[in-house]
């Protein structure tokens, strides 16, 4: 069965960049570290009024988010070429999008998990009150976080590789992931509030749009960028 | 169009590399048979390694083309990966994993089962430390370990970047035994060194790179086909 | 030393004198005619007229980005390394007219609203997509080898190329669910055959651009191939 052997691939790369990750815990500390310092400074820079912070809290989490998983993305493809493992990578048969899958379901894993910090920091410190719909904010979250990770991991394989990987990643990244922030900043507030005219759910489509066409298109382009 | 002969298991033929505007390669071209291994000898910075990653399929040619068992590196390189065992000069090893855990992810990928990469830990004598992270490693039992995940893929034609590097006596006997079992079985191997010494008594002949092309042999051997003899294995 | 032979790349296309002079005649042209007879507007009088170089503009930028999506696509594709060379060239082009997109949009806003900048639909995802731009034009600064500079392109600029109708729908809904779009109005007849004329004039203007860029592009690799045939030949 080629699949059981593709899956398998996917498993074992998911696992190896997991294992790598949780061991060198300096990661993953570091990540959220980060990103609960970039909402601190922001709680500073916006408060201290408890209403404004309230209405910042949405943003302050996201570009807290964008921030410290640009560092994530890069530290996925780090690993492999600080010791030329790459190379022994691209030498295993099988299709290469097992690579990319791989790459992605341990990010996937790796920023839900920094979010999920980091949303409850935001909470505490930004005094957001959590509304009866809070799971469709959930929802809104986990696409939102599919379409970071998505484009992360690809725009990453590339700039990993590159002169000024730090800054190319995210001049590569934050302008694509505009139709993201929007859509989860503007929902995720309206069902904060009342959502009183349904607007969450026109942006939650779009997310899930958005989620789609790049699911497909980074898989595809991946095959072509990751060949040295 | 680049007629490779399906009887040699690794022909190139012209081979041109360049990195922006410096050229590394200026047409390289040679061979190997199956049963023999081919020194590529050279100083640092001639290119060896990049014959040897054109080869592994990691990069592209800029021109010229070659073949490993008929499949073209370009072309079929999917098929030329199921042929090589490239051995790199950096081990290419994952720190934080264990040594079981790094030839365990070499299994999964390649498809073999996890005896046999516990089998392989025995064979390159790193079976007492298998449960250590490579990080603690030094660079002869990395080097091990490399070679243990090279065998594990079972090549056809190995493709060795400095394997004798950072070996001991035992490190280097076993790398030989590991060529000898290779060749012995139809394999071929080619091997990028810049000294000869540990490599003698493996190596059928050996070609020398100099300025990004084989250096023509003396003149009462002007093919490239015939075989330079080892000074000292005659 | 031997002669190299021709290049076998077919020689770089010229572009021609003639059309360069068309092309900005034909702007000119389009140009007095609109500001000779279109009518005062409303509120902005004849500011409104900086219309008929910024809403062309903004065209032009959509229509690059679509022939790097096509060019992108073609090259990941065939590999053919003309198309990257094509690709490249439109998105220069393409930064080129969003930055005067984005100029004069800021200098009609000055006067009509009184600030240099406003989170206006349009002109908030004219400056997204000229940040897509950017990012496309860094990635090929930073990348040396010519084929993965290609290959990466290709990549980023369809996978951008995608984005540019996603960024704009999600700004403009941004925008609108609050408030109606704060852009000059460009719907009164009265305008509608200024505005075409102009855009025709301009994609001409824009056509000529990318084929002169296009042709200095292939000139530079024609360079390189002779260079490259010169180290490999001398025995």
């Amino acid at each position: 069965m080629a699949w059981r052997d593709d899956w398998r691939r996917v498993r074992a790369i998911a696992r190896k960049d997991l294992t790598t990750e949780l061991r060198a815990k300096v990661g993953f500390n570091s990540v959220v570290a980060l990103g609960v310092t970039i909402l601190i400074l922001l709680g500073l820079a916006l408060g201290p009024d408890a209403q404004a912070l309230r209405n910042a809290a949405v943003g302050a989490v996201w570009l807290a988010t964008l921030f410290s998983g640009v560092l994530a993305f890069n530290r996925s493809f780090q690993v492999e070429i600080e010791t030329g493992a790459l190379e022994q990578l691209l030498q295993y048969p099988g299709p290469r999008w097992t690579i990319f899958a791989g790459k992605l379901l341990g990010n996937l894993l790796f920023v839900t998990l920094m979010v999920a910090i980091v949303v409850a920091a935001g909470i505490v410190l930004f005094g957001v009150r959590i509304p009866a719909g809070w799971p469709a904010l959930l929802g809104v979250l986990a696409l939102g976080i599919v379409g970071l990770v998505l484009l992360g991991t690809f725009y990453a394989s590339m700039a990993s590789r590159s002169r000024a990987r730090e800054v190319l990643l995210p001049l590569l990244l934050f302008p694509m992931l505009v139709p993201v922030l929007l859509a989860a900043t503007t929902a995720s507030k309206a069902l904060l509030g009342a959502d009183l005219m349904h607007e969450a759910g026109a942006w939650i489509r779009l997310l899930a749009v958005y989620d789609v066409v790049f699911f497909i298109a980074t898989f595809i382009a991946f095959e072509h960028v990751i060949e040295a | 169009m680049f007629n490779a002969q399906p009887d040699r298991a690794l022909d190139v033929s012209g081979l041109g590399k360049r990195f922006g505007a410096r050229w590394v390669l200026r047409g390289v071209s040679l061979d190997v048979r199956r049963g023999e291994a081919v020194g590529l000898l050279g100083p640092n910075g001639s290119g060896k390694s990049t014959v040897l990653r054109i080869v592994a399929t990691l990069l592209r040619p800029n021109a010229g083309a070659a073949a490993v068992n008929g499949f073209d590196v370009v072309r079929e390189a999917g098929g030329v990966r199921g042929q090589v065992g490239y051995l790199a000069h950096s081990p290419g090893l994952y720190d934080d994993l264990t040594a079981r855990e790094n030839l365990w992810f070499a299994a999964d990928m390649l498809g073999s089962p996890h005896a046999a990469a516990e089998a392989t830990l025995e064979r390159v004598g790193l079976a007492h430390v298998a449960g250590d992270r490579v990080r603690g490693f030094s660079a002869g039992m990395q080097r091990r370990l490399a070679l243990a995940r090279l065998i594990l893929r079972n090549p056809r034609v190995l493709l060795l970047d400095e394997p004798y590097s950072n070996l001991d006596a035992d490190g280097v006997a076993l790398m030989n035994s590991v060529i000898a079992g290779i060749l012995r079985s139809g394999g071929a191997a080619l091997v990028a060194l810049h000294e000869l010494a540990p490599a003698r008594a493996m190596l059928k002949r050996t070609c020398t790179l100099v300025a990004g092309r084989i250096e023509a042999p003396s003149p009462e051997r002007a093919s490239r086909d015939q075989p330079v003899p080892i000074p000292g294995t005659d | 030393m031997p002669a190299t032979p021709p290049s076998p790349h077919s020689y770089p296309p010229r572009t021609s004198v003639w059309f360069a002079f068309v092309s900005f005649g034909a702007v000119i042209a389009a140009q007095t005619h609109a500001i000779l007879t279109s009518p005062a507007e409303g509120d902005m009088g004849h500011l409104q007229k900086i219309m008929y170089v910024h809403v062309p503009a903004a065209w032009m930028t959509f229509l690059a980005f679509f022939v790097v999506l096509v060019f992108s696509a073609r090259y990941l594709w065939k590999r053919n390394e003309n198309d990257d060379l094509l690709a490249a060239s439109a998105a220069e082009v393409g930064a080129l007219f969003n930055g005067l997109t984005l100029m004069l949009g800021m200098i009609w806003g000055r006067p009509a609203w009184g600030v240099w900048w406003v989170w206006d639909a349009r002109l908030t995802s004219t400056l997204v997509l000229f940040l897509i731009f950017v990012g496309y034009l860094a990635l090929r600064a930073f990348v040396d080898d010519a084929e993965q500079k290609a290959r990466w392109s290709a990549a980023v600029g369809a996978i951008g190329a995608i984005n540019v109708p996603i960024v704009y729908m999600s700004v403009t809904w941004w925008r609108t669910l609050h408030q109606p779009p704060s852009s000059p109005a460009t719907l009164d007849p009265a305008y509608t055959m200024g505005l075409r004329l102009n855009a025709i004039a301009l994609l001409l203007v824009m056509i000529h651009f990318i084929r002169k860029r296009y042709e200095i592009a292939r000139v530079e690799r024609a360079a390189e191939h002779v260079a490259e045939a010169a180290a490999m030949g001398g025995r």
